[in-house]
């Protein structure tokens, strides 16, 4: 009985984020604490020749400073997870010793009383710098641009050939073969709480403790682990609240481990809060493709095939997963459509800029934008509607599990179900006259359709560079009050309250007993974290398989205080009882009562009456007092589960934008914004519809306003959020939201994962509805973000 | 050379000693120990810092202690008495209007400012309202609806004489 799942069940984190009563890494305050501030290069590319900290080590306040040579010995390299075939992965220390390879590098860092005088300090350090050029455009870095390591010979970190089907064959047997550039900006993930770490060595202990804003407590203290050299189990990472993420904590920064090793040299508790400029130039950026796509289709609008030939814009090193995103983009380049060939060559380019990596979506953006945008050219190419394109192309519904010629199984889908909806609440036939008609009048209106599908759940651990699994452990205390330990480690998406709502359900007890507790690695048994719109899918299978697995103990225990077989106990709404069918057959026989308090101890009537029920709340105290379990069972009342999920899971939906653009400023206008998102099982449709909003406006700051921009020299422009354009809230249109629902077969859930849908949907929809109202000027395409001076240039030449 | 300032925050009086170049949200969080205002761009573009001081709402990020001298600010945790909560807390609870949280409690004291200015809001200028506080998880929607109910709410209440 689901009295909790699918509700719009309001969150459990709410009352104390909204008070102000939540504590993000600098909320934590540890007495004695030193603050800690780093010195960056200034230059993309340079040589340090030489370093003089003397002033800054005598400055007021100041207690150590440290620089590369200090702790190459000491501290290991900031780690690569991914592991492709010949891929150059250069050494990245946490500070660098003689070679800065891009703005915002660390090269020393001052410990002081307090942040003030730490970052006073940075002021007083002297390096002597030999300026290089830099190499900052991806195609002239992979093209002949100065190599930026020596040892490489060139900046191409790998390359990658992947797809099924013969691409050659079918473009070339292809009706038409539309050619097309296309450029995937540098984003900025900018999450609103910045990275922050505090670090606590109890010397005595021998163990460290870390906060860190991450998403990825556990993953996180294995490397920090193997790069400060302390035992694994004499390091406890902490994460507390965290103010935002989008795959930019999901990874292994060098100054976690910096401030870790700091801690231990000095015995003090040190902290750093990055702060925003540092934010935007050394936390890792995402998307940075330049690529070629090419799209062969026949005249009545079916897809042959799709070549795209990508240069990835690494940036200067690898973080975590840098050199893997790319790879995500090819595996999602068959879109929502059968396509009998796909070819994607990767080359993977060192730039003097920041790393790139995970940005919410993560590589699966980039290739729907490629296919979103190719349908549209297609249907420009043959004079067709884009929604025929598309549906043409559909895989029917009965098609699933369908295999695409990336090699993936797309789990379960109806595409036709979630555009018809959209097709339906946006009154599509009508929009298109009302576009005819206001043409005529001289307005450019566009309408821009996306019927995406995305890749969730990451993922089977066959497919993961470390484990796709997640854990769960789920107890029942012996007061009755329900504990919940994951290993996702949610912030922002609410957790807390989802896995509330499926353990409530599951146990028949109130959403207010249970307690959801994660992001502790001392107290949470190993997980993997949250990232990849995994945490429901694969995290939330795995709390309801540790509740069945508790169930099973649970029953043992009633069956025996009910004096029944096992298999005679049937539980319902928090309570155990005997079988129903017995019941009833016993419910003639008049129910002996016992007054309350007149049973003599250790003395229960036998056999127990038919009809009696016990609750899960007696049953975990049985289970703690342990004095009358079943011979031979184990006390206590907790399962742990590790979930291994079989496959990926498909999301999909259809997002429709209808945009007015300016004639005289070329400003873009929304009119309509509506999506249909198909996520499989809702758990809670307030928290999806939160999500997938949320999704959409970071789609709509990379289709129109934001960019990291480097300058020729490797500077970094967009170094504020006064020169990084966010979307604020008047930027935005109302959102008409609605779903499909198409469980998925993977989780015993049914779900499917929404935290990326809107970032991957929504963006190829705006561009597309932009490139549509500029269509009678003959405009087929048009790069990101779409400003109104791009526009206004084509207005300007055609009036 | 230190500064003397007087600070009321949340009805209570604070006499300290600071350095003029203490910024105010500094001052708040790391002397008051009150740190449910955050710190989000240190430009005044982001608005998690914002308070209200002396009835404005204003940007705590950009503003020294020293410049606070003799002011009554209210913090997030002012905005209600013990667990009680203000209509536009409640609204962001009722309506989901926060994911991470972080922006939250800037965005709440904006709220209330846009509420206290202008009783009735359109949506158009509640979103004209929020232009200087940036959320960057909820596609600001869920905080529009946040804002219409506090509205809603707050004229309940003033009918009612609550």
């Amino acid at each position: 009985m689901a009295k909790y799942v699918g509700q719009r069940v309001k969150r459990t984190e709410d009352p104390r984020l909204i008070q102000g009563l939540g504590h993000y890494v600098d909320d934590v305050k540890l007495p004695d604490t030193l603050h800690v501030a780093f010195l960056r290069s200034m230059y993309a590319h340079a040589r340090i020749k030489s370093i003089d900290t003397s002033e800054a080590s005598h400055a007021p306040g100041v207690v150590a400073v440290y620089t590369g040579k200090d702790v190459a010995a000491k501290i290991g390299a900031v780690p690569c997870a991914s592991a492709l075939p010949g891929l150059k992965v250069p050494d990245y220390r946490v500070l660098a010793t003689d070679h800065v390879v891009f703005v915002g590098h660390p090269i020393a860092v001052v410990v002081a009383a307090d942040r003030y005088s730490a970052r006073d300090a940075i002021d007083l350090i002297m390096v002597d710098y030999e300026e290089l050029p830099a190499v900052v455009d991806v195609e002239h870095a992979a093209k002949g641009g100065p190599a930026i390591y020596e040892e490489f010979g060139d900046n191409i970190a790998y390359k990658l050939t992947s797809g099924e089907g013969d691409i050659d064959s079918a473009l070339k047997s292809a009706d038409r073969v539309i050619k097309q550039r296309m450029v995937h900006q540098r984003l900025a993930p900018i999450a609103m709480e910045t990275r922050g770490v505090l670090a606590r060595y109890f010397p005595g202990e021998q163990e460290l403790t870390i906060w860190s804003s991450t998403q990825i407590p556990h993953l996180l203290r294995t490397q920090l682990a193997l790069m400060i050299g302390i035992p694994e189990n004499k390091l406890r990472v902490i994460t507390p609240e965290v103010g935002g993420a989008f795959g930019s904590k999901l990874n292994v920064y060098a100054e976690e481990a910096l401030l870790g090793w700091i801690s231990m040299q000095l015995g003090k508790p040190v902290k750093w809060i990055e702060g925003r400029r540092e934010n935007i130039q050394a936390t890792i950026h995402g998307r940075g493709q330049v690529g070629y796509v090419e799209v062969g289709c026949k005249n009545d609008g079916t897809i042959a095939g799709i070549r795209y030939n990508v240069f990835a814009d690494l940036g200067a090193y690898h973080q975590l997963l840098t050199p893997a995103i790319p790879t995500l983009t090819g595996l999602m380049l068959s879109g929502a459509y059968k396509i009998p060939a796909i070819q994607i060559n990767i080359t993977g380019v060192f730039t003097n800029k920041m790393a790139t990596d995970a940005y919410r979506g993560a590589g699966r953006p980039e290739a729907t934008y490629v296919v979103e945008r190719a349908v549209d050219l297609v249907a420009a190419e043959l004079g067709l509607d884009t929604v025929d394109v598309r549906r043409k192309n559909f895989p029917a519904s009965n098609e699933f599990p369908f295999k695409t010629a990336t090699g993936l199984f797309y789990d379960s889908g109806d595409y036709d179900a979630a555009l018809d909806k959209a097709l339906e609440i946006s009154d599509y036939k009508k929009l298109r006259d009302e576009q005819k008609k206001a043409r005529n009048d001289g307005r450019l209106i566009g309408i821009g359709v996306s019927t995406y599908v995305e890749i969730c759940a990451l993922g089977p651990s066959a497919a993961m560079p470390a484990g796709g699994w997640e854990s769960a452990t789920v107890r029942i205390e012996p007061t009755g009050k329900v504990t919940i330990l994951t290993g996702a480690s949610p912030h922002g998406q609410g957790q807390e309250t989802s896995f509330a709502q499926i353990a409530a359900d599951e146990l028949g007890v109130d959403i207010n007993d249970v307690t959801v507790v994660h992001g502790d690695t001392a107290v949470v048994q190993y997980g993997i974290g949250t990232f990849g719109s995994r945490a429901t899918a694969v995290g939330g299978t795995a709390v309801l398989m540790a509740i069945e697995k508790l169930k099973e103990k649970a029953t043992k225990i009633a069956a025996h205080m009910l004096k029944a077989e096992s298999s005679n106990v049937v539980f319902n709404e928090g309570k155990f009882s005997k079988h129903a069918a017995r019941a009833a057959s016993a419910s003639a026989v008049p129910e002996p009562t016992i007054p309350a308090g007149q049973a003599p101890a250790g003395a229960l009537p036998d056999p127990e009456p038919e009809g009696k029920t016990v609750s899960i709340q007696d049953v975990a105290l049985a289970a703690h007092i342990a004095r009358d379990i079943p011979p031979g069972s184990e006390p206590g009342l907790s399962a742990t589960y590790f979930f291994e999920p079989t496959n990926f899971t498909f999301p999909f939906g259809t997002h429709i934008a209808v945009v007015e653009i300016d004639r005289e400023t070329g400003e873009i206008k929304f009119l309509r914004y509506v999506a249909v998102d198909d996520c499989g099982k809702v758990i809670n449709p307030m928290m999806v519809d939160g999500q997938v909003q949320g999704g959409i406006v970071q789609s709509i700051g990379q289709a129109l306003y934001e960019e990291v921009v480097y300058d020729e020299q490797g500077q970094l422009v967009t170094g504020t959020l006064m020169d990084y354009a966010l979307p604020k809230a008047a930027m935005i249109p109302w959102f008409e939201l609605d779903r499909t629902e198409t469980p998925s077969p993977v989780n015993p859930l049914g779900v499917k994962g929404v935290g990326e849908a809107g970032t991957i949907g929504a963006t190829p929809a705006i561009v597309n509805a932009i490139v549509d109202a500029l269509s009678p000027f003959g405009v087929r395409h048009l790069d990101m973000p779409v400003r109104p001076e791009a526009v206004w240039k084509i207005l300007s030449a055609h009036s | 050379m230190k500064k003397p300032v007087s600070i009321t925050v949340n009805g209570v009086t604070h006499r300290d000693e600071v350095e003029p170049r203490l910024l105010l949200v500094h001052y708040i969080r790391d002397v008051l120990g009150l740190t449910g205002t955050h710190v989000g761009c240190e430009t005044s573009i982001c608005g998690a810092c914002t308070v209200i001081i002396d009835g404005q709402s204003v940007k705590s990020c950009t503003m020294f202690a020293v410049q606070a001298d003799g002011t009554d600010i209210t913090t997030i945790e002012g905005m209600a008495a013990g667990s009680d909560l203000h209509p536009v807390q409640e609204g962001f609870w009722e309506h989901h209007g926060l994911q991470c949280g972080y922006c939250t409690p800037g965005m709440i004291m904006a709220a209330a400012q846009i509420l206290d200015r202008n009783p009735d809001p359109t949506v158009e200028e509640i979103r004209h309202g929020l232009e200087g506080n940036l959320c960057r998880c909820t596609g600001y929607q869920h905080i529009v609806e946040a804002v219409q109910y506090a509205a809603r709410k707050m004229k309940d209440q003033a009918a009612t004489g609550d």
